[in-house]
């Protein structure tokens, strides 16, 4: 009667969409990224005014950049995350393949900024680095193969996945850009060893990484000088890896304070590959200490939340993003306090870089995706052991 | 086509034979097999993803503990200076052989200025006229008030005017610290310490390098950063390379000379204990090089090394000691000297006429080109070039100057008799004092080759031997007799026994034939003759004696004075005790007991 009166009560199939993804939503890695964001921008308006006098803009120039960027890769997080995990593989599965056209036509349209390594396209206002944003898709498209392959009778998705990795690479390389290849090479590996790699193999490529490194420190000069000096205690100080430890020296624990710092102005690359020489000069360690602490938690949360995962595919790319992200930090950190040798490499959502940035949104959101909270069978479990 | 198994195929028997639809246990036992594979596969990769977190966990620990460990460590202050300290110790000092300083390294700074951060141009310019009076205002002021955000004020600054310059208060004016090369001896040993000079330039640092003389020379060893701070120790004495100088100034001032050239070496090692080059120049402060007229004029000109002369009569003992080598003549053998000598339309004369004929030592006692012409026509053209060449006449010496790659000796492009005749005497070929003293010293003692060096040697390095002892001592001997009763009689010093052998030779025109009145006039000795320890080579440019009647120009009223002062007063420098035997050859004592000077 109260139907027939006022009509019937909207029926949904579940929760509100809103609510759904409040309770479902890793809320430690989403503030993380949030903080990450916030002091991304704080350093950048300690690091930024240097390079915005040299190229002549007004002095918060970059900041204001990198807030709409930063603006525009939490909507687009926030926006994936929100998708099923199925809406992620297909949406990764349409832009790994616009992307990777993207990255063949780098040769023929793209420029160099002078870099010396032809990694972008001009947009007028801007610029877009297609192996940014290749990283993440790939990764989500690798996933999917390899849990494919896993299936009964599925088709062999890890070589596959491999031969597309070798081929991404190939094109990096070309650039060059092995930074971003090794990160590509690296989140391959990650997927197929928690995709189940025989620790055969596994163990003999590590020898063959040992083998490898000692044949090349005998045979090749080049290799060992890099390597004898990395190793050495003694860094020349006004190299950027000199300039960056005397940084984190002067920082001390608690920083010389805001403003104060003097790194950025003899680095070319405080902005980007050495904002955390910036941030340890200016605010000392504490604050690194809270970056590498939001950095971990992102990385070791996801990986605890994809541990009771059942789906092989949310697995594998979760873990893929996971790790990449972490390790590109991890990369850029361990330069600045020379555990690594040199390599150009961002500070996930706190280096200054637009396609870094929105790249680093579309990364976190599908991560956040494919974190979520979701039935995983195990009441079914209990109950129902099927025999075995 | 692979075959798929049916599967499990019993039950599947038993279905078809019950007539029921084999397909649904197929899928049945597809999807059990599909949970198993995934169950197992979820078991691994918790146990991977574990792994995966406890290493990042560890890594980002590290991470953490190495960012901790930079920054609990003290930072290096100032940076500036420790970069300065890193190139003070690139380039080492250089000592003599005593280990006393020749040259060293001083921090100074240099004086830039960026007109962005200048809050005032007009007072800095004004000001900093004031402190650096060559400077011009006007070009300063255009300077700081123009486009240019960099310029270089003063490459090098005293600290009083450093501090002036930051009294004025200017923050546009800036200070880069600058190693600079320091010769705290002035111009003791110039020409051998040649200079040095700014290369690369940053704000923080400057390359020094080496513009001349050994600091070139040996740039790359100096500048050698595993050297550490290790200083290059020359053969030179410092206090006798002092003395050599001051004597062969007051020398070249008696004698009227327009320049002097000496050269004290070690007989033995061919160490150069002093060399000098007459007139010369403060490395501190090098002048400019001559753009007009002959460079050999410029006080740069090192005349000891890189002046190549014709050096007379001092050649006459290389061809009386090769003809008594090779057995051709002995010291008494009498050799025609009724002159003119002729050869083809050249004739050769003596500077006086002695007689008919005189024995081989006295050719040398006298000097008679004739009697050394003829000894030479016995040797023949080969075997002279092979013995100049022995001697290291006929090429560069390997003394570590940069100069000394450059002099070359003056050789005849077709070497006949004639020119083998003359040679003999040292006409038509030229070559460098130290050419001759290092020739003297291979000759002299005992027949070793000598190459000369400016580095300090710790032990002799035995050379091969050229002539036999023996001719070697009678060498010396002959030598001896030229100073006790030949043309340098006023070389004798008592108690050293000098030895040496006088020339005199005409300059040559730079437009061909010879000057009638000005001469080089050379004397090389050596001492003590018994003992040969040190050779000495003294050679005057220009020299006129003006206390006779007439004046005179010949070695033995010149350069033989001037070497036996040096010698008198570097000889106990040296360490060498006088003797206070009888002479020999004259009967007189010849002790320290009875000199008068």
């Amino acid at each position: 009667m109260t139907e027939m009166v006022y009509g019937s009560v909207p029926t949904r199939d579940g929760e509100p969409i809103l609510p759904r993804w409040w309770r479902t939503i890793d809320k430690w890695s989403l503030s993380a990224v949030f903080l990450l964001f916030g002091i991304g921008l704080l350093l950048g308006l300690a690091a930024s005014p240097p390079l915005a006098q040299r190229n002549g803009f007004s002095d918060f120039f970059y900041v204001q950049r990198q807030a709409f960027f930063g603006t525009v890769a939490i909507f687009t997080m926030f926006a994936f995350s929100l998708m099923s995990p199925q809406t992620v593989r297909r949406l990764a599965v349409i832009g790994f393949a616009c992307s990777l056209v993207a990255l063949m036509l780098l040769p023929i349209l793209g420029t160099d900024y002078g870099k010396g390594a032809v990694r972008w396209f001009s947009l007028g206002f801007g610029s877009i680095q297609p192996s940014e944003f290749l990283k993440p898709l790939f990764i989500v498209v690798a996933g999917w193969m390899i849990a494919a392959s896993n299936e009964v009778a599925g088709p062999p998705g890890k070589s596959y996945s491999f031969a597309l990795a070798l081929f991404i690479v190939l094109l990096l390389a070309l650039q060059p850009d092995f930074g971003q290849a090794s990160l590509v090479l690296f989140s391959w590996g990650v997927m197929y060893f928690v995709g189940g790699a025989s620790f055969f193999i596994l163990a003999g490529m590590a020898g063959l990484t040992v083998v490898g490194g000692a044949l090349a420190y005998q045979n090749s000069d080049h290799f060992a000088r890099r390597i004898d000096g990395f190793l050495s205690a003694e860094v020349d100080p006004t190299t950027q890896l000199g300039y960056a430890a005397n940084a984190i020296r002067e920082g001390g624990f608690f920083g010389v304070g805001v403003g104060e710092g003097t790194v950025k102005w003899s680095l070319p690359d405080a902005h980007t590959d050495f904002i955390i020489a910036v941030a340890a000069e200016e605010y000392g360690l504490i604050l690194v200490l809270v970056i590498i602490f939001l950095y971990a938690t992102i990385a070791l949360r996801s990986l605890f939340r994809l541990m009771r995962e059942r789906d092989p595919f949310i697995r594998l790319a979760g873990t893929g993003l996971a790790c990449t992200f972490a390790v590109q930090a991890m990369i850029n950190m361990s330069v600045a306090v020379r555990l690594l040798p040199a390599k150009g490499m961002t500070l996930p959502f706190v280096s200054y870089g637009g396609s870094s940035l929105i790249a680093g949104g579309i990364l976190i959101g599908m991560l956040l995706a494919l974190t979520r909270t979701r039935p995983q069978g195990e009441i079914a479990d209990h109950l129902i052991r099927r025999g075995r | 086509m692979t075959r798929t198994p049916l599967r499990p195929l019993a039950r599947i028997l038993a279905a078809r034979r019950a007539g029921e639809n084999p397909d649904i246990i197929e899928r049945q036992n597809l999807a059990e097999r599909h949970e198993a594979e995934r169950d197992s596969a979820r078991a691994r990769a918790e146990g991977r993803l574990l792994v995966l977190g406890v290493v990042f966990l560890c890594a980002f620990t590290m991470v953490s503990l190495k960012m901790s460990m930079i920054a609990g460590s003290d930072p290096v202050e100032p940076r500036a200076a420790a970069s300065g300290a890193q190139i003070l110790a690139t380039r080492a000092d250089i000592t003599d052989r005593n280990g006393r300083i020749l040259a060293t390294n001083l921090t100074t700074h240099a004086l830039y200025a960026q007109p962005p951060l200048m809050i005032e141009p007009e007072r800095a310019a004004r000001e900093l006229v004031k402190i650096f009076p060559d400077l011009q205002e006007e070009r300063l002021l255009r300077q700081f008030t123009g486009g240019r955000k960099f310029i270089w004020i003063k490459r090098r600054i005293s600290p009083e005017q450093q501090q002036a310059v930051f009294d004025i208060g200017d923050p546009g004016l800036l200070f880069g610290p600058r190693e600079m090369r320091l010769y705290p001896n002035g111009q003791v040993a110039a020409h051998v310490l040649g200079g040095a000079g700014f290369g690369r330039e940053g704000v923080s640092s400057a390359e020094v390098i080496g513009v001349a003389g050994l600091e070139k020379a040996m740039d790359a060893e100096l500048r050698d950063p595993g050297r550490g701070d290790v200083p290059l120790a020359l053969s030179l004495d410092l206090t006798v390379q002092a003395a050599v100088e001051r004597i062969l100034e007051g020398g070249m001032r008696l004698m009227n000379a327009k320049g002097a050239a000496a050269v004290l070496m070690d007989i033995n090692t061919g160490e150069i204990v002093s060399i000098a080059s007459l007139p010369n120049f403060d490395p501190n402060d090098r002048p400019q090089p001559l753009t007009t007229g002959d460079p050999g004029d410029s006080p740069l000109f090192n005349r000891a090394v890189q002046g190549v002369y014709e050096l007379g009569s001092t050649y006459k003992i290389f061809a009386v000691a090769q003809g008594i080598e090779e057995r051709l003549v002995s010291r008494s053998t009498m050799v025609d000297i009724q002159g003119p000598l002729r050869w083809g339309k050249h004739k050769i004369r003596d500077f006086r006429n002695y007689g008919k004929a005189l024995s081989v030592e006295d050719v040398i006692v006298k000097s008679s080109n004739i009697g050394t012409a003829r000894i030479a026509q016995m040797i023949g053209t080969e075997r002279q070039q092979a013995f100049l060449g022995d001697l290291g006449l006929l090429e560069t010496t390997p003394v570590e100057l940069i100069e000394a790659r450059g002099a070359r000796p003056l050789v005849p492009k077709n070497w006949s008799e004639i020119s083998t005749m003359t040679i003999s005497y040292g006409h038509g070929i030229s070559a460098s004092p130290l050419h001759l003293a290092s020739a003297y010293a291979t000759l002299l003692n005992g027949g070793l080759k000598v190459e000369p060096t400016l580095l300090k040697k710790d032990y002799p390095v035995p050379g091969p031997r050229i002539i036999s002892e023996d001719t070697s001592r009678q060498a010396r001997e002959m030598l001896r007799q030229v100073v006790t009763r030949g043309t340098a009689s006023f070389g004798e010093v008592a108690g050293y026994r000098v030895g040496g052998k006088t020339g005199t030779a005409d300059k040559p025109k730079s437009t061909g034939g010879y000057y009638e009145d000005k001469v080089i006039a050379t004397f090389a000795s050596v001492f003590p003759v018994d003992d040969p320890q040190y050779v000495l080579v003294v050679t005057l440019d220009e020299p006129v004696e003006t206390s006779g009647q007439e004046p005179r120009r010949t070695a033995g009223w010149t350069a033989v004075p001037v070497a036996a002062e040096v010698i008198r007063r570097v000889a106990p420098l040296l360490g060498l005790a006088p003797s206070l035997s009888l002479d020999v050859e004259t009967g007189t004592p010849t002790g320290i007991t009875l000199a008068r000077n």
